[in-house]
């Protein structure tokens, strides 16, 4: 499999842009951090639009950037789609001219994907005719995708595509990018701060903070890291499982998941029996008994595990990340003072009830 | 003698606005955005015609068109003949004197277009030049037909450089408002206010053009 290589680094007066990291060009890649910290600064200068950073990119075997041997590929010949934050459609064009502006620039040798398949997929084929200003927020965001797409990209770099949506909007549209890996195998480097976005989307997370990469990997892997607890927020952490629909329960709002053999309860899911779902049990919502649950406790969903690393401290000092194994990695977040208190070791076995929640579905 | 003078200052007009769209369009987009430290003065030295006199503006040109001047001197050598005294030579000295008038609008709808265009334009593959013409300039269209306008009615009321630089031969460089000096002179006034009105109505009318188109114009920017 190729990998995307990038070293870059830019200053800006009171703040350094420095990365390094490498991530594999398949599936979607999500770059994920707070307003401020870089996201789309890595993303402009992949794309080729911050000739200012110094450094290099490599896209699998093309050499993109090297200021060694003073390379330099001009975004046009990267051959990468971009999905702004804000969607930037061109005013004067009208919708289907904005689609084609890219699909014309593209050879027919390179193209992938047709007008119809594009515009049909992302419901865009009622307001052709129309101008950008005559379009919602969301309509216009899908256009741009459309739009990027149509050129055939073999990397589509998306900035927070999603943000002005509604989660109907969303739902529809997750399928879709998830298809533009499946099915054209398109890598998509994906920057949100939305973590609903990430479980949903991503398989690997590049996570920035203060103009540096802070761990890459694949997402079950960075969000159960305890020892990230210092470095980011600690409600971004937990654990991320992949799940199976069992069954509903619509008298009581809930849906039955299942996996390894075990099963949780999350808010109702309109998904049919059998669907997978990704859930996230973020680390702040996890408590540790020592007893077995009883009856009389109102958890519902309780694992048993081990306990295979305790800290360090989160950020505010007064938690420790907790690492557990439950058949899959589990991460908690507990007080200091509740460490002391059941004198959790190492090796021991404990009881693990959180809520769980699937995120942005 | 009229028309002719009259069908002149159009000709005059019409070249010299031709010339500074294809001169002017470039340094308007270059002014719009670039960080070099050059700007100011070009800047400057673009708005001097504003400020100058157009004695001074035109007593230069005329320096420079003769027969001995920098762009007279080569022009000669190259053509055989001088540049000063010739429909040429106007449209030379017309280009500098009405240069702000083109390139201030430009550049100001480059500014408002901004770079973000050009940066979508060109992830979809575009060239620099494509993008320019395919995406700026239909966004600037306003600032074209402002640069057009402003260029062109300026032009056709030069007096003061023209004078200077291709005097008052008639048929060649005697434009109209040299003409209504003319008239003005001999106490010719009917000639003058036919002359004068027409000035004043094709100004009029183009102005109103403009502030029309431009308030109808498709692209909005902001």
């Amino acid at each position: 499999m190729s990998h995307l290589n990038a070293r870059f680094r830019l200053d800006y007066p009171g703040f350094r842009f420095d990365v390094d990291c490498a991530f594999p060009l398949e599936g979607t890649v999500a770059v994920f951090g707070v307003s401020g910290s870089g996201k789309t600064t890595l993303l402009r200068c992949i794309a080729g639009l911050s000739p200012v950073a110094s450094g290099f990119l490599a896209f699998g075997r093309e050499i993109w950037q090297d200021d060694a041997h003073r390379t330099f590929v001009s975004i046009e010949q990267r051959r990468v789609g971009i999905v702004f934050q804000e969607a930037r459609l061109f005013p004067h064009l009208n919708v289907e001219h904005n689609l084609t502006y890219g699909m014309k620039r593209t050879p027919p040798s390179q193209r992938r994907m047709t007008f119809d398949q594009v515009s049909e997929l992302l419901g865009l084929t009622a307001f052709l005719q129309r101008r950008p200003h005559q379009l919602s927020g969301g309509e216009q965001r899908r256009v741009a995708i459309g739009r990027a797409l149509l050129t055939s990209p073999q990397l589509l770099l998306m900035d927070e595509p999603l943000v002005s949506l509604d989660q109907e909007r969303k739902k529809d549209i997750f399928p879709f990018i998830r298809r533009l890996n499946q099915e054209l195998g398109i890598p998509v480097l994906y920057v949100t701060h939305d973590l609903n976005e990430i479980v949903q989307l991503a398989r690997h997370v590049v996570l920035m903070k203060r103009g540096n990469v802070v761990a890459t990997g694949p997402i079950q892997e960075v969000f159960a890291r305890q020892d990230l607890s210092m470095l980011v927020e600690s409600n971004i952490l937990g654990a991320v499982i992949e799940t199976r629909i069992a069954g509903h329960e619509p008298q009581f709002g809930l849906t039955r998941v299942d996996f390894l053999g075990r099963s949780l309860f999350i808010p109702q899911e309109s998904l049919p029996i059998g669907a997978t779902l990704r859930i996230q049990i973020p680390a702040c919502d996890v408590s540790l008994t020592m007893d077995p649950p009883t009856a009389s406790g109102s958890m519902l969903n309780v694992l048993e595990a081990t306990i295979v690393d305790i800290g360090p401290s989160s950020r505010n000092g007064y938690a420790v990340a907790v690492k557990l194994d439950a058949g899959c990695p589990l991460l908690a977040m507990i007080t200091r003072k509740s460490l002391q208190r059941l004198k959790l070791t190492i090796g021991q076995t404990v009881h693990a009830s959180f809520k769980a929640v699937a995120l942005g579905v | 003698m009229d028309w002719a003078s009259l069908w002149l200052t159009m000709q005059l007009a019409g070249v010299t606005v031709a010339v500074l769209l294809v001169v002017g369009t470039p340094l308007a987009w270059w002014l719009s955005c670039t960080k070099s430290r050059a700007r100011t003065l070009v800047e400057a030295v673009v708005a001097l015609p504003i400020v100058l006199p157009p004695t001074v503006l035109g007593f230069y040109l005329l320096v420079a068109l003769g027969p001995h001047g920098p762009i007279g001197g080569p022009w000669k050598a190259l053509t055989g003949s001088a540049l000063s005294f010739t429909f040429t030579g106007l449209v030379i000295a017309s280009t500098f004197y009405s240069l702000p008038f083109v390139v201030q609008p430009l550049q100001g709808a480059f500014e408002a277009v901004g770079t973000k265009p050009m940066e979508v334009a060109r992830s979809l593959r575009a060239s620099k030049l494509d993008a320019f013409f395919t995406v700026v300039s239909p966004m600037a269209l306003r600032g074209y037909v402002s640069a057009l306008v402003l260029g062109f009615a300026h032009t056709l009321g030069e007096f003061g450089v023209v004078l200077m630089v291709g005097g008052n031969i008639p048929g060649v460089t005697r434009v109209l408002s040299i003409t209504i000096y003319d008239h003005v002179e001999s106490l010719e006034y009917t000639q003058a206010h036919v002359l004068s009105a027409t000035l004043l109505i094709v100004s009029f009318l183009m102005l109103t053009i403009v502030y029309t188109v431009n308030r109808r114009l498709p692209v909005n920017v902001s």
